[in-house]
């Protein structure tokens, strides 16, 4: 059974401009998550729906969630404090599959992308990560990702911090000359793209996080939907439940 | 000891609370939260004759105390619902009320033929989907299609038949009088009302469709509003519906008219909101000594 819980928040710090970290109690979300799994949280009063978030980290009865300030929802649920409680359904969806015939992984994310990345990277010990951000003010999480990944690689869109250009790209150069047998990935959709087309091209297996407007969260309401290649009533799949993570070679990542 | 029960086109439910078409999936995604058996029954996914993909997303915009959708029917089809989804649903003790939409008046006599196979207990005919190309709110919007539509798929229908009405009409009272004469066995009500949202950077409508059905508190006050004028106007029993988000809005639709009420997108807000709503209703049935919810319908009085 799923249910909404009511879980107090118990640490909160804003790590870049409008871009909150929180941390909330809850045993039961915290023993069942896996990664890449999102929460669905009722921000407050000023908006109807839901928001899902995706799950940055699980563990000892906490699980933590990084979401940017984009409009009326996260914004109020950026003004609970410590001791609130929020109304939080999860942990939803299918999130990243880690195989153990996997040896070398690479994580890939853009923006506040790389948050769901980061209790992958946590499970899987030795990736090779490559985070992109739009510019240094932007990078977040870095001395995170390399206290669990085999190598980070931190890279701004417009070259005011590391790697200058997309990080797709910085990948793209690494992959000639390292072997790789699984791309993880979640960020914008033009980085998605690029990713996908990186990978295919090379025979690379990969998984893509997508996100979509929500409603129920569960697979009731099918608003929440990705094109796939499939047709008739399978075309759409529900990124609510059939993702939000999804192999490349399944999505089409059109418009 | 108070009676919950309601008797709707010779079908007793348990209590008086179903859900919307198109909120509840087949009934197994909300299951995971409250067993379905808590319902009196349960409204399932649209069908159409044959599977349908549905509409480009974005398929849903968030306004004011609601949501546009939409979705466009995407749907598995009516042949593998009575095959491989309603045996499922047979299991449960609840009633499962299926929802069909057709292009043409032969797709829903098609429909109402194999639907009447199976064990559902209430066939609703969406003739009010504001999402679809082809027929959808075309056939529901003139009085005489609506009759026409209605006459011809009662001869093929072996269950109770139930017209969902459009509020997206000038007269809501015109087409349940044409439904009425037709034969229909019960009315639905309201639909959503057709919307748009302008996304102001872009310059561009939210939703990929560009025009949605809009559903949530926002209507509340217009279903009221027509349930009360169509209960007065036909003698049918009505499943009355939009906005419900609590056990007094039950309550409200119910003294407005409704037999059944659904609950919809208040679901997406509150997946647990049926378990509120029945001690709500408990609640205000003690407080106001009412041992029958029966008499509650179509009881408010006007000034």
């Amino acid at each position: 059974m799923k249910k909404t819980e009511n879980c107090k928040l118990v640490r909160k710090k804003e790590i870049a401009k409008g871009i909150f970290d929180f941390t909330v109690a809850s045993e039961e979300i915290a023993l069942n998550t896996q990664c890449g799994q999102f929460l669905h949280i009722n921000c407050g009063d000023s908006t109807f729906l839901r928001r899902p978030i995706s799950i940055c980290d699980a563990q000892n009865g906490e699980v933590r969630f990084i979401f940017e300030v984009k409009g009326e929802g996260t914004s109020e649920l950026s003004k609970k404090e410590e001791g609130d409680y929020i109304d939080i359904l999860g942990p939803l969806g299918h999130g990243f599959e880690i195989k153990e015939s996997v040896k070398n992984p690479v994580i890939i994310g853009g923006g506040i992308g790389v948050f769901p990345l980061y209790k992958l990277a946590k499970e899987l010990k030795t990736a090779d990560v490559f985070l992109g951000f739009r510019s240094k003010d932007r990078v977040v999480m870095e001395q995170e990702f390399e206290a669990e990944a085999n190598m980070v690689i931190v890279g701004t869109d417009d070259g005011s911090y590391g790697y200058s250009g997309y990080i797709a790209s910085a990948m793209e150069q690494y992959l000639n000359s390292h072997e790789c047998d699984m791309i993880y990935s979640c960020g914008p959709m033009p980085m998605l793209r690029a990713v996908k087309k990186i990978a295919e091209e090379r025979g690379i297996k990969c998984q893509l996080s997508l996100e979509q407007r929500m409603g129920c969260g569960i697979g009731a309401c099918l608003v929440c939907s990705c094109e796939t290649k499939n047709d008739g009533s399978e075309k759409y799949a529900k990124v609510c439940t059939n993702g939000p993570v999804f192999y490349s070679e399944e999505v089409t990542l059109n418009d | 000891m108070i009676n919950t029960k309601v008797n709707f086109c010779g079908v007793e439910f348990k209590n008086p609370i179903v859900t919307a078409s198109g909120t509840f999936g087949f009934g197994m995604e909300y299951n995971q939260i409250v067993p379905i058996e808590e319902y009196g029954g349960f409204g399932a996914k649209g069908l159409t004759r044959y599977p349908r993909a549905g509409n480009k997303p974005p398929r849903i915009a968030e306004t004011a105390s609601g949501i546009l959708n939409s979705v466009g029917l995407q749907n598995p089809g009516v042949e593998y619902f009575a095959e491989s989804i309603m045996p499922i649903l047979s299991g449960y003790d609840t009633h499962v009320i299926a929802n069909m939409s057709g292009n043409t008046i032969e797709e829903y006599c098609e429909m109402a033929e194999i639907l009447s196979d199976t064990d559902v207990a209430l066939i609703e005919m969406n003739i009010s989907c504001p999402n679809v190309k082809h027929g959808g709110l075309a056939f529901g919007t003139d009085p005489k299609v609506v009759n026409e539509l209605t006459g011809e798929v009662k001869k093929h229908c072996r269950k109770p038949l139930v017209v969902k009405l459009s509020p997206n009409v000038t007269s809501i009272v015109e087409i349940a009088k044409a439904a009425e004469a037709g034969g229909a066995d019960a009315l639905s009500l309201i639909n959503t009302l057709l919307g748009m949202k302008i996304d102001i950077n872009t310059r561009r409508p939210v939703l990929k469709n560009n025009t949605g059905g809009l559903s949530g508190p926002a209507v509340k006050p217009v279903a009221v509003r027509m349930i009360y004028e169509v209960y007065n106007a036909v003698n049918l029993p009505i499943i009355g519906m939009g906005g419900v988000m609590n056990g007094a809005d039950v309550i409200e639709m119910m003294l407005a008219g409704a037999s059944l009420v659904a609950l919809g997108t208040g679901l997406f807000a509150k997946p647990d909101l049926i378990l509120s709503a029945k001690r709500e209703i408990e609640e205000y049935m003690e407080h106001n000594n009412i041992d029958d919810i029966n008499t509650l319908i179509g009881a408010a009085v006007m000034n």
